[in-house]
């Protein structure tokens, strides 16, 4: 969203395309660390990036997700979800990043069943019921503590050790009902309509267990969407778009910014400022042409 | 004649607030169930829709799962 603010005040002619706006930080309840904002929600925040956006003559197309971008002559193509098409001389991927999945049987089938991947939203659905929490980073950490207050049970399930700060960590273990499998790896989810059980294994013994309950929260960590770009520019190990400290890629033209590169720190403040770093460099390479 | 709308939501979901404040601006009047409190409206959602995500949302009985602009365009028949 801050590059096409930038984009719009250089009077470039530009099209926003996204499947949906605030991305991640709707998913983040409190920000401390926005700057200008002592404290505020997410979803505040990310409204007033959607009003800010809107104050500009900029063409906008949301809930439309672009699906793959390629090189044609004299700049690139856009393909859209809906079949649209949209040729740009230079492009922006700021497409940021999404839940990674546990990758196991039954999940895909109980998605929004039992299994989620948003404990913000979804973890007040399984009040006085047993959950599982799967990870052991500081927002599967998050996710235990605010689910703690109001399951009945807590599983964590991590094939690490917890490897979140130790802050958190010993405001789980003071709870009373959580129930810890660490290095424990994650084999199957099974039920009827809604899910019913769990089946893990402990990594050291390979003893094998079955967990009841009705919810599962996945916070294993993200996953680039950079599919878009696959095969036309270059990727990392873990996916990420590489870009230079000019955001540009290795094909002229296409530049990418925030989450969805291999930028390291990935912060909102961070990623508004590659955003506008990236359309202003986007804006040099068409005075160039 | 306007449709019936009941949206069921929880205090803390972003997409719930989405939701609701889109029918807001669109002038469609709608019931909402809080239920992360209501626990008979929590079932209820579970049982009639068989999942356990947030925003679901029923028009006049269908059901649309999360913030889809398209989608409530379309059900609501807002243009």
């Amino acid at each position: 969203m801050t590059a096409a603010v930038y984009a719009a005040r250089k009077r470039l002619d530009a099209v926003l395309i996204s499947k949906d706006i605030g991305g991640q930080p709707m998913w983040t309840g409190r920000i401390e660390n926005y700057m200008g904002y002592q404290y505020i929600e997410g979803f505040e925040l990310m409204a007033k990036f959607e009003e800010q956006v809107k104050q500009f003559p900029l063409e906008q197309r949301i809930g439309v997700q672009a699906v793959s971008v390629k090189s044609i002559a004299g700049g690139f193509e856009v393909a859209t979800d809906g079949g649209g098409k949209f040729q740009a001389k230079a492009v922006i991927v700021a497409s940021g990043k999404r839940p990674r999945p546990l990758n196991v049987p039954g999940e895909e089938e109980f998605k929004g069943k039992g299994v989620t991947y948003c404990s913000v939203c979804d973890g007040p659905v399984f009040s006085g019921q047993r959950v599982a929490v799967i990870g052991g980073g500081n927002s599967a950490l998050e996710a235990i503590d605010d689910m703690m207050k109001i399951a009945e049970r807590v599983y964590v399930v991590s094939v690490t050790p917890f490897t979140g700060d130790q802050v958190l960590v010993e405001r789980v273990r003071a709870a009373g009902n959580v129930t810890e499998f660490l290095e424990h790896e994650v084999l199957s989810i099974s039920g009827g309509t809604l899910v019913e059980d769990m089946e893990i294994r402990d990594i050291k013994t390979g003893e094998k267990k079955k967990l009841e309950l009705s919810g599962i929260f996945v916070e294993i960590g993200l996953n680039p969407n950079s599919e878009l770009v696959k095969g036309l520019t270059a990727l990392n190990q873990q996916g990420e778009i590489v870009v230079n400290c000019r955001n540009e890629t290795d094909v002229p033209g296409l530049f990418a910014a925030g989450d969805v590169t291999n930028v390291p720190e990935k912060q909102i403040v961070i990623s508004a400022g590659e955003g506008a770093k990236a359309a202003l460099q986007a804006h040099k390479y068409l005075q160039r042409l | 004649m306007a449709k019936e709308v009941k949206v069921y939501s929880t205090p803390t979901c972003p997409w719930c607030r989405k939701v609701k404040q889109w029918l807001d601006a669109n002038k469609i009047a709608y019931t909402d169930f809080n239920v992360a409190q209501d626990h008979t409206a929590r079932d209820e959602m579970v049982k009639k829709s068989s999942q356990t995500a947030v925003p679901t949302i029923f028009i006049d009985g269908e059901i649309v799962v999360g913030f889809n602009e398209p989608v409530l365009k379309e059900k609501l028949g807002i243009k």
